[in-house]
């Protein structure tokens, strides 16, 4: 595994499917078994390749969502209903079945188990995917930073890897959770119930003065809001590292 | 839908640049020609929507590189990039 972000040409391959989790009403959890993967950082992805009878091809890129640490490779992929990818991916796609991809990609929006800063995730919707990787890797390997997660997702049924998250915070890996819900929130629901705010963002945020890393990841307005705000409070942008996903996509 | 929804980052793209350069390029830095400000290209502006990619500076929005690709060749315009930096 210590052998990821390995160089040279990048090659498609197959995965076969072993097994798909359904995460909330549109999301789904890919589970592939990729032969000879060379092993991933987290909070890197994949290009996955379809390929139509008429030899029409789509390629679109999905964060890894396992841990460097797990044999088989993780998507976790939302359903866009105007998509030319993600509907086959949630809906169609059968255990068993093989799907095409290169990777892992990508070596900015990373973080490594040995980075003993307080570490900061704020992810907006499946801008949760790579930071579950993060926190995979960082329960896998007891890693010594102290881990702050806001995620803001619609309603209680939108937010992936609930009961994980909720067991890993009770499990005492020194991971804290912040979830806000913005369009709809349950019956004596305890989080947030707004967008991401400065004031929000005050009560969940590392101190300045820690000097944290932060991995910040959703829509492309989600996460210049949330730079912005971090920025505003008094944080160096450097410590920031970002990634969007823009409102095309699927 | 807005041009800003449309923007995306250098992630978007590091696949395309790793078949161009065989190289992780997320990482390296890269200085605008405009305004001479030095971004990661993981950070840097994408835009996929037009014909090709086109990535601009976050700084100044000036094009930093353009790249197409079509019938087998690539196409790569780096008139707004002085400079890529990165480790062997």
């Amino acid at each position: 595994m210590a052998r990821a972000a390995v160089l040279g040409r990048l090659t498609w391959q197959l995965g076969e499917v072993a097994e798909l989790i359904q995460e909330t009403p549109r999301v789904s959890s890919l589970v592939l078994d990729v032969p000879d993967w060379p092993g991933h950082l987290a909070g890197q992805h994949v290009d996955v390749r379809l390929t139509a009878e008429d030899g029409y091809q789509a390629q679109r890129s999905y964060s890894i969502a396992s841990a460097p640490e797990s044999a088989q490779v993780t998507l976790t992929v939302e359903r866009l209903p105007d998509g030319e990818v993600s509907p086959y991916l949630v809906g169609e796609l059968r255990t068993g079945e093989k799907v095409e991809l290169r990777g892992p990609i990508g070596g900015y929006f990373v973080w490594r188990a040995g980075d003993e800063r307080p570490l900061l995730l704020i992810g907006g919707g499946s801008g949760i995917v790579p930071l579950m990787a993060m926190i995979r890797h960082h329960a896998a390997t007891a890693a010594a930073a102290p881990v702050r997660l806001l995620y803001s997702s619609r309603s209680i049924e939108d937010v992936i890897y609930k009961d994980e998250l909720a067991r890993l915070t009770a499990d005492d890996t020194g991971l804290a959770v912040a979830h806000t819900l913005t369009r709809s929130q349950p019956a004596g629901w305890e989080g947030y119930s707004r967008r991401i705010d400065g004031e929000m963002v005050a009560e969940v945020a590392w101190p300045k003065k820690d000097a944290p890393a932060v991995f910040i990841c959703g829509p492309t307005a989600f996460v210049e809001t949330a730079s912005s705000l971090l920025v505003e409070s008094g944080y160096d942008p450097a410590w920031i590292r970002t990634e969007r996903f823009g409102a095309t996509g699927g | 839908m807005r041009q800003s929804d449309l923007k995306l980052d250098g992630n978007a793209i590091a696949g395309l640049l790793r078949e161009i350069f065989t190289m992780e390029m997320t990482n390296a830095e890269s200085t605008c020609a405009g305004c001479g400000k030095v971004h990661a290209v993981g950070r840097v502006d994408v835009y996929l929507n037009a014909p090709g990619v086109v990535v601009r500076c976050p700084a100044c929005e000036q094009v930093l590189m353009r790249i197409v690709r079509g019938r087998g060749r690539y196409w790569i315009d780096l008139t707004g990039t002085r400079c890529l930096e990165f480790k062997e």
